[in-house]
């Protein structure tokens, strides 16, 4: 059992959430996530570990309320418990000598990204941020990013705020312009990490995307997170979750993403519905 | 197994026929999860019991992989004595309700039990189920009483039935158990693999609250290589640690098409359904493919037990894709017999190569090769050989892919000094299961490869008198 401390709205579908797990609190990096669970009819979702306090023992979530769990969690405050919390699961990000890095984060991703421009800081690499959201009201860690970059660039989708149009314009931009990358993040939506890949390609800079397919299991037990990356199939929580974004065959993670589209649904639906009480 | 129902005569002497097992109707039964057999009742368990003739040398005995005192518990049963049965079973067996339910008999006792050379062998297994269960329902399962402490900790990673089985020995010699299971449930593949009709999960849950109750401390949602690792165990003061972590990664076939949409690893398809309740979906979150067409590959326990799961799912077309004959089947005869029953379609000397997709990325049509069977190949099983120019297509909408697993390479990663063979099994001494590393043994399914249940047991068994031998000495 782990009781939540914490819960803010970030935004209009997107929240925070602290809770207690001391053993994974101390042992996590940059990089890795949890899979937790909330009660014992729930499933099991992964989650990127945004932060954590190994003296009080918590850690930090940042999500988008997209479908049933979501929605539950998001329901849960201070005092509440989450039922399990496996972890700290996949690879840790590797953050060593890196000269110049660009992390660019979008919607949601921008809470999976900021640990690791982070890390990223506190090994000396010189981090230039891009960081974007559909509309104004929906970007988040605006100052916490600021906070681990030499450089932030914030852009929307509908110019409610900052530049007007996509991350992968502002990194077009740096790139035309001569700053020297030598490595390039992108979190966020799918069709976004496409774009960024199909951005630096041609330059050669290496592109790492954080892959976010379905779970189960986290440990490698099942397969449901296989992802193909260079023609081989890989299992995400255990060879992830990142991976050179220039050999990941996006269609297929967009595909398989959808695989439970109607019974995801089905759960919502009947979760508003108000017709089972948790 | 087929039962006599007619009266087996020898010398004109009437004999009491092999009891007949009464099974959920298959008709019923594809529509639920509910278990198939249903056991027993008292009168025809002493029935069975008095067939045996209590052997001076019993042959079934010598059959079991842990030594149960086969004849003196159908002696018990025989007078009526089910308690004092199910305390004979468990002098050497911990876990007789999920042994009598899974154990392929056939290849074990029943197999070597002489009335088999004439008439039917005695059903040990269906007489081990019903006195652990009955036993459980009279509430009679008697929790005895532990050693004084021995100041000794113990660390066993994984809780299938090598781990439940050796802190069940240990906790009874005195020592401190703690059990790390990755899962949010103890278990094992009896939790997350084998299907509800085929070993009722209410059962595991009572073998692992017994073990509880003896003193066994169970940490779920321990990944042992991520949370902590061996060494750290060591650092937090556990003087031994056993590895019983199953062989848990599945074997695809890297075909072309394998990874759309619909197509499952039989460990996916199966924790879904049985340890994530994904046919109560939308009671319960996780869901699951609800295929019109299923084909599963392979031709083992854990196929049968995917193509079963299909037909409960509402599969229309259930099939079994394998590139042997049924002669060749790993599968418990009996599985395949209610495979059979239940209307699931066999397609023999068939081998798929490739998977179509839709539009959607969803799979939609497998494309397959006939086989024949050529020379023996080393398992001794004649290895099926294709039939050139033999492709042809089947019309599917879900497919299990049950053709194996292999060791996970977590914990063998992250323990300097562990051993593995090619094939990422942890390499044992002796048959302790002592491994290269100082004060770590391994057993079950991530020393030998997928075996069996009751093997995963006595490995446990056999690892926890190492152990105590170890600890004690220190
Ligand atoms: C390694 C990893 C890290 C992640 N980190 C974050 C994060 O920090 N913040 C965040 O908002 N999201 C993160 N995600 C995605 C998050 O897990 C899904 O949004 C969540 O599972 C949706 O569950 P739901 O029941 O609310 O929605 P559902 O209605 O079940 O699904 C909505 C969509 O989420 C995806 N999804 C559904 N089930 C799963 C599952 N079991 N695993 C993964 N994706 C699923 C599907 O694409 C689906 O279309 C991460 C995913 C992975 C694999
Ligand atoms: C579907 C299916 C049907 C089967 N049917 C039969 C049958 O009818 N009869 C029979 O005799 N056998 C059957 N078997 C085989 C039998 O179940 C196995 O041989 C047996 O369970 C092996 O036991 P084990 O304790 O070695 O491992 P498992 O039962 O695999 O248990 C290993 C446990 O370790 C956990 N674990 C793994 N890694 C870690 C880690 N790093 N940290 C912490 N925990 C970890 C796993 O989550 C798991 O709970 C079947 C197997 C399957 C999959
Ligand atoms: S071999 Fe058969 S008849 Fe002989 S003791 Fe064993 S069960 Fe009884
Ligand atoms: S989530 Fe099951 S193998 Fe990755």
């Amino acid at each position: 059992m782990h009781r939540i401390t914490e819960k803010v709205v970030l935004s209009e579908n997107i929240v925070k959430t602290v809770f207690e797990a001391p053993e994974i609190a101390r042992k996590r990096r940059a990089g890795q996530f949890v899979i937790l669970m909330i009660d014992e009819k729930g499933e099991r979702i992964p989650l990127t570990i945004v932060d954590s306090d190994p003296v009080k023992g918590t850690l930090t979530i940042i999500y988008q309320v997209v479908g049933k769990t979501t929605d539950q969690l998001a329901q849960l405050g201070p005092g509440d418990v989450i039922g399990h919390v496996l972890g700290p699961l996949g690879h840790p990000t590797d953050v060593d000598g890196i000269g110049t890095a660009v992390c660019v984060g979008g919607g949601v991703g921008i809470g999976v990204l900021y640990p690791i421009a982070r890390a990223l800081k506190e090994k000396g690499t010189r981090v230039i941020s891009i960081i974007g959201a559909r509309t104004k009201k929906m970007l988040i860690l605006e100052e916490e990013s600021r906070g681990v970059s030499d450089e932030l660039h914030v852009t929307t989708d509908d110019g409610s705020y900052g530049y007007h149009g996509f991350v992968s314009d502002v990194l077009r931009d740096l790139i035309a312009s001569g700053t020297k990358i030598d490595r390039v993040f992108a979190i966020g939506p799918v069709p976004m990490m496409r774009v960024v890949s199909n951005v630096t390609r041609p330059h050669g800079i290496r592109t790492l995307v954080s892959l976010n397919p379905i779970m189960v299991d986290g440990t490698g037990m099942c397969g449901a997170c296989r992802v193909t990356v260079g023609g081989k199939t890989k299992f995400t929580c255990v060879d992830g979750p990142e991976f050179d974004g220039h050999e990941v065959d996006f269609g297929l993670l967009t595909s398989r993403l959808q695989m439970y589209a109607e019974q995801e649904q089905l759960a919502r639906d009947r979760c508003r519905c108000g017709n089972h009480d948790r | 197994m087929t039962d006599k129902d007619k009266t087996e005569k020898k010398d004109g002497k009437e004999r009491i026929p092999r009891q007949p097992m009464p099974e959920q109707d298959p008709k019923t039964r594809v529509g639920n999860f509910d278990e198939v057999p249903l056991g027993y009742t008292p009168e025809t368990a002493i029935l069975e019991a008095k067939r045996c003739i209590q052997c001076k040398k019993p042959g079934c005995v010598t059959g079991c992989p842990v030594d149960v005192d086969i004849p003196g518990f159908l002696q018990r049963v025989a007078e009526g004595d089910f308690l004092g049965a199910a305390r004979k079973i468990k002098e050497t067996n911990c876990l007789p309700a999920v042994c009598g339910r899974v154990c392929p008999q056939e290849d074990q006792c029943e197999k070597l039990c002489i009335l088999g050379r004439k008439w039917d062998p005695v059903a040990i297994g269906r007489l081990e189920r019903f006195v652990a269960d009955y036993e459980r329902q009279a509430g009679a399962v008697e929790v005895p009483e532990t050693p004084a402490p021995t100041g000794k900790r113990i660390a066993v990673v994984g809780a299938g039935p090598a781990g439940l089985t050796i802190a069940g020995d240990l906790v009874k010699m005195g020592h401190e158990v703690t059990i790390f299971e990755a899962l949010h449930k103890a278990g094992g593949v009896l939790i997350y693999g084998i299907p509800e009709f085929r070993l009722p999960k209410s059962i595991v849950d009572a073998e692992v609250e017994y073990l509880r109750r003896l003193g066994v401390k169970i940490v779920t949602d321990a990944a042992i290589g991520r949370l902590k690792t061996v060494d750290d165990l060591f650092a937090e003061g556990f003087h031994a640690v056993f590895l019983g972590v199953g062989a848990g990664a599945p074997v695809f076939m890297n075909i072309p098409g394998e990874n759309f949409s619909g197509i499952y690893s039989a460990n996916e398809y199966l924790t879904r359904s049985n340890l994530m309740k994904a046919y109560s979906f939308p009671e319960y979150d996780t869901p699951i493919a609800r295929g019109r067409n299923v084909a599963v590959i392979g031709g083992g326990n854990v196929a049968m037990d995917s193509v079963r799961t299909a037909l409960r799912l509402g599969a229309e077309n259930a099939y079994i894709i394998y590139r042997r004959t049924k002669a060749e089947m790993p599968a418990r005869a009996e599985e395949i017999h209610h495979a059979e029953e239940e209307g699931v379609q066999f397609k023999f000397l068939t081998n798929p190569i490739e998977y179509v997709g839709d539009e959607k990325g969803w799979v939609k049509r497998m494309v397959c090769q006939r086989m024949e069977l050529g020379e023996p190949d080393e398992s001794g099983r004649r290895r099926p050989v294709v039939i050139k120019g033999s492709e042809f297509t089947i019309d599917i909408d879900t497919v299990v892919v049950s053709v194996g697993t292999m060791a996970n390479p977590v914990i063998p990663m992250t323990t300097p000094g562990l051993e593995t063979n090619r094939w990422g099994y942890i390499v044992t001494k002796d048959e302790t299961g002592e491994t290269t590393r100082k004060g770590v043994w391994a057993g079950g399914d991530i020393v030998t490869g997928s075996a069996t249940v009751i093997l995963a047991m006595g490995a446990g068994r056999k690892a926890a008198r190492a152990i105590h031998d170890y600890v004690m000495a220190m």
